[in-house]
C-alpha cells in the first residue's frame, strides 16, 4: 500500500458510490446520477493506468508544443503519459453521454405515464 | 476477400444515418423496409461467400495502418459462422417487421435503429481489440435499449430503463476489464495479449481479476443466471423482430461469442475459466427452465427458455476448456465445442422463429396470454405449423436440429466423465418438452377462445420469414453431416477452439498453403474421428 495507489482506491470509491446509488436509491433521478458515477470511476480507473510517475521525477513537466527537435520529441516521449487510455476514454466518455441522453429521456417518458420518479410506484422496477 | 471486412459495419451503419431521412420521404411502410432488407440481403451474400471462400483467417487493418497503430478487423472460423448466423436472422426479422410493424408509428427509426444494432453485432463479432469489442457492445447495445423501449408504453419504458441500467454496469465491468489487461500486458489486439499471457506462462492474478471482470460483463450480456434478472423484462417488451433478434442473436455475438473467444482465443482454455462457465451454464440452464415451466405469457416463457438454452451453449463450451485444459484428447474437445457451437446455431434459428410466432399470435388475436388463447390451428395453420416445428426443435425432438446439438453435447459429457452432467442435460431437454406441451395446448389445441375466433392467417411477408425459419430448422440438422460440418463449423473448431491461442495468430502470418489439395480434403476433421471411434474415445476419457 504506497501512496501510488491511492488515485485508484479513490477512483474505486467513486465507482463503488455509483453501484451503492443504482442499488439502494428509489428514485429515478439518484440512480441515473449513481449511473454517471460508476461511468466516471471507470474512466477514472482507464486513464490512470497510463499515468507515469516516473516521468515527473527527471525533472520539470514537459508541454507541448515541442521545440527541441528530434531530441526533445524523444525525451517528452519518454516522460509523458501513455496516451492510449485517454485515446479511449475519449471515447467512452462518448458513449456515456448518448446513453445517459437515452436514459434521460426514458425517464421523462416514465415520468409522464406515473407522474413521480419513486420506482416503488412502479410494476416492474422494483429492486 | 480481406477488403469486404470492413462493408459488415460501413453498410449498415450508413444505413442508420439515412433510415431516418428516407422513412421521411417514403411513405408507408413497405416502401421503408426495402433499404434495410436490401443492405441485410446483400451482407448476406458477402458473408456466405466468405464462408465459402476457405482463406483461413483474413486480418484486414482499417487504414492501411498496420500494428501497433492501427485498428485490425479479423474473420476466422468462429467469427465468420456466427456472422452468418446475424444477417440470416437479420434478414428473416427484417422481412418479418415489413408487415408487422405496421401498428407501430415512425418506421424509420425502428429501421434506422436496427441498422445500427446490426452494424454493433457485425463490428462485435469482426473486432480484433478489446476496446474495438467495447464499443460494438455498446453501439448494440444503445440501440437495443432504444428498441425495447420502441412501443413507449409504460412496460416497455420499464423494461428498458432497467435494461439499460444493467447493461451500463456490464459494460462498466468491462471496461475496468479492459484497464486492467492493458495495465498487465500492454496490449489490446487480442492476438498480443494472447503472445503476452502465452510467454508469461498462463494467467497470473491480475489477469484472473479481468478474467472475473469480463465473465460478469459479458455474464450480464449474455443473461448467464446470477446475471438474467433483466432478460425476461426487456425481450418481450420489444416488438417481435426485436425479440426474435435479441434472443436469437444479439445474447450470442455480444455475450457468448466474445465470452468463448476471450476463454479459448485470448486466455488460452484456463480450467478455472472453464469450470466457471460450466457453473454459470448448468445453473442458467436448471434455473432459466424451472422459471419458464410457470410462465403463462407466452413472450416471457420464451425469454426464460432462452436464459436455458443458452446454458446448454456455455456449458458446452465451459466442459471443451476445462476437458482441454486437462489435456483430454482432442477429439472430444472438439466434440464439446463442435455441440456447443452447433447448439448455438440451432437456437438463434428456432428461438427467433418462436419469438416470430408469438408476433404473430399477436398481430392475429391482440393478446400472448395463454389462458386466453386457444383453437387457433384451425384459422392460421402456416403459423402454426412453424409454432409446432419450433416447439419440437427447442424441446429436442428428432430429426430436427434441436435434437442433434443435444445429442452433441449429451455424448461430449458422457465421453468426458461428466456423468451427471449428462444426466441433468437430459433432464432439462424433457422440462422444455413438458413446457412447450403446455404452449401447444393452449395455443393450437382447444376450442377457439374470444380473441382467437376472429383470427385470419397473417400477411404474405409474415407467413415467409416463419416458413423460412422453419425449413431452417430442418435444413440445419444436416450440420451433422460431415461434408457440411467441414465448411461451417470445422474451421471455427480446428483453428479457434484447438489450436493454441498464440499459434492461431502466427498461422495467419505465413498463410501456408496445403501442398496437396487432396491430403486436406481426406485428413478427417477432429469431430469425425471422436463420432467414428466412440470406443477409443471412450478409453482416452477413462484415462
Amino acid at each position: 500500500m504506497t501512496l501510488a495507489m491511492l488515485p485508484y482506491l479513490l477512483a474505486l470509491l467513486v465507482l463503488m458510490v455509483g453501484l451503492y446509488a443504482i442499488v439502494a436509491k428509489r428514485n429515478l433521478i439518484k440512480v441515473i446520477v449513481g449511473l454517471l458515477l460508476l461511468d466516471y470511476g471507470a474512466n477514472l480507473i482507464l486513464v490512470l493506468t497510463g499515468y507515469r510517475p516516473s516521468g515527473l521525477e527527471s525533472g520539470a513537466p514537459v508541454a507541448p508544443i515541442l521545440t527541441g527537435g528530434a531530441q526533445g520529441a524523444a525525451e517528452f516521449a519518454a516522460r509523458s503519459v501513455d496516451p492510449l487510455p485517454q485515446a479511449l476514454i475519449l471515447t467512452s466518455i462518448v458513449i456515456g453521454l448518448s446513453v445517459t441522453a437515452l436514459v434521460v429521456a426514458l425517464a421523462i417518458r416514465l415520468y409522464d405515464k406515473y407522474g413521480t420518479f419513486d420506482t416503488g410506484l412502479m410494476r416492474n422496477l422494483r429492486g | 476477400m480481406g477488403n469486404v471486412l470492413p462493408l459488415f459495419v460501413v453498410i449498415p451503419l450508413a444505413g442508420g444515418f439515412l433510415m431516418p431521412l428516407v422513412g421521411r420521404l417514403l411513405k408507408g411502410h413497405k416502401a421503408s423496409a426495402a433499404l434495410p432488407i436490401l443492405v441485410a440481403a446483400t451482407l448476406l451474400v458477402l458473408a456466405a461467400a466468405l464462408v465459402a471462400d476457405d482463406a483461413g483467417r483474413i486480418v484486414y487493418w482499417v487504414g492501411d495502418w498496420t500494428f501497433p497503430i492501427g485498428i485490425s478487423l479479423v474473420a476466422d472460423g468462429l467469427s465468420k459462422l456466427v456472422l452468418l448466423v446475424v444477417l440470416v436472422i437479420s434478414l428473416m426479422a427484417l422481412l418479418f417487421s415489413m408487415d408487422y410493424m405496421q401498428d407501430y408509428t415512425r418506421p424509420g427509426l425502428y429501421y434506422a435503429l436496427f441498422m445500427l444494432m446490426l452494424a454493433g453485432m457485425n463490428g462485435v463479432v469482426l473486432a480484433g481489440d478489446l476496446f474495438n469489442i467495447f464499443v460494438f457492445v455498446e453501439v448494440a447495445g444503445i440501440s437495443s435499449y432504444a428498441l425495447v423501449a420502441f412501443g413507449t408504453e409504460s412496460d416497455e419504458l420499464e423494461a428498458s430503463f432497467k435494461y439499460l441500467v444493467l447493461g451500463t454496469i456490464a459494460s462498466t465491468f468491462l471496461l475496468v476489464g479492459i484497464a486492467v489487461i492493458y495495465n498487465v500486458t500492454g496490449q489490446l489486439n487480442w492476438d498480443k495479449i494472447a503472445e503476452v499471457i502465452q510467454a508469461g506462462g498462463g494467467l497470473s492474478l491480475p489477469l484472473y481479476v479481468a478474467a472475473a471482470m469480463f465473465l460478469m460483463g459479458f455474464g450480464l450480456k449474455a443473461a448467464m443466471v446470477p446475471f438474467h434478472a433483466w432478460l425476461p423484462d426487456a425481450h418481450p417488451s420489444a416488438p417481435a423482430p426485436i425479440s426474435a433478434m435479441l434472443s436469437g442473436v444479439l445474447i450470442k455475438a455480444c455475450g457468448v461469442y466474445v465470452l468463448a473467444r476471450l476463454v479459448f482465443s485470448v486466455f488460452g482454455a484456463d480450467a478455472a475459466l472453464g469450470t466457471v462457465l460450466m457453473v454459470l451454464g448448468v445453473l442458467s440452464m436448471v434455473v432459466g427452465v424451472l422459471m419458464a415451466v410457470g410462465q403463462w405469457d407466452f413472450k416471457r416463457l420464451l425469454a426464460y427458455h432462452s436464459i436455458s438454452q443458452m446454458g446448454y451453449v456455455v456449458l458446452a463450451l465451459g466442459a471443451a476448456a476445462v476437458m482441454k485444459a486437462h489435456g483430454v484428447s482432442d477429439a472430444i474437445v472438439a466434440l464439446a465445442a463442435f455441440g456447443g457451437l452447433f447448439h448455438l446455431v440451432n437456437h438463434a434459428i428456432f428461438k427467433s422463429l418462436l419469438f416470430l410466432c408469438s408476433g404473430s399470435v399477436e398481430y392475429a388475436t391482440g393478446t400472448r396470454q395463454l389462458k386466453s388463447l386457444g383453437g387457433i390451428g384451425r384459422h392460421m395453420p402456416v403459423t402454426a405449423w412453424c409454432l409446432r416445428i419450433a416447439a419440437l426443435s427447442i424441446s429436442g425432438v428428432p430429426p430436427l436440429n434441436g435434437f442433434w446439438s443435444k445429442l452433441v453435447i449429451v455424448i461430449a459429457l458422457v465421453l468426458g466423465g461428466y456423468y451427471t452432467l449428462a444426466a441433468v442435460t437430459v433432464a432439462v431437454s424433457f422440462m422444455t418438452l413438458l413446457s412447450f406441451a403446455k404452449v401447444q395446448r393452449y395455443i393450437l389445441g382447444g376450442k377457439p377462445s374470444p380473441a382467437a375466433a376472429h383470427a385470419r392467417e397473417v400477411p404474405a411477408g409474415m407467413c415467409v420469414a416463419s416458413v423460412a425459419l422453419a425449413v431452417l430448422c430442418f435444413a440445419s440438422s444436416l450440420i451433422i453431416l460431415p461434408s457440411v460440418r467441414g465448411g461451417l463449423l470445422a474451421p471455427a473448431i480446428d483453428k479457434v477452439i484447438l489450436a493454441p491461442p498464440a499459434e492461431g495468430a502466427t498461422a495467419t502470418v505465413q498463410a501456408p498453403a496445403p501442398a496437396d489439395p487432396n491430403v486436406q480434403a481426406h485428413a478427417p476433421d477432429a469431430v469425425d474421428s471422436a463420432l467414428r471411434t466412440p470406443h477409443s474415445a471412450l478409453e482416452g476419457a477413462a484415462r
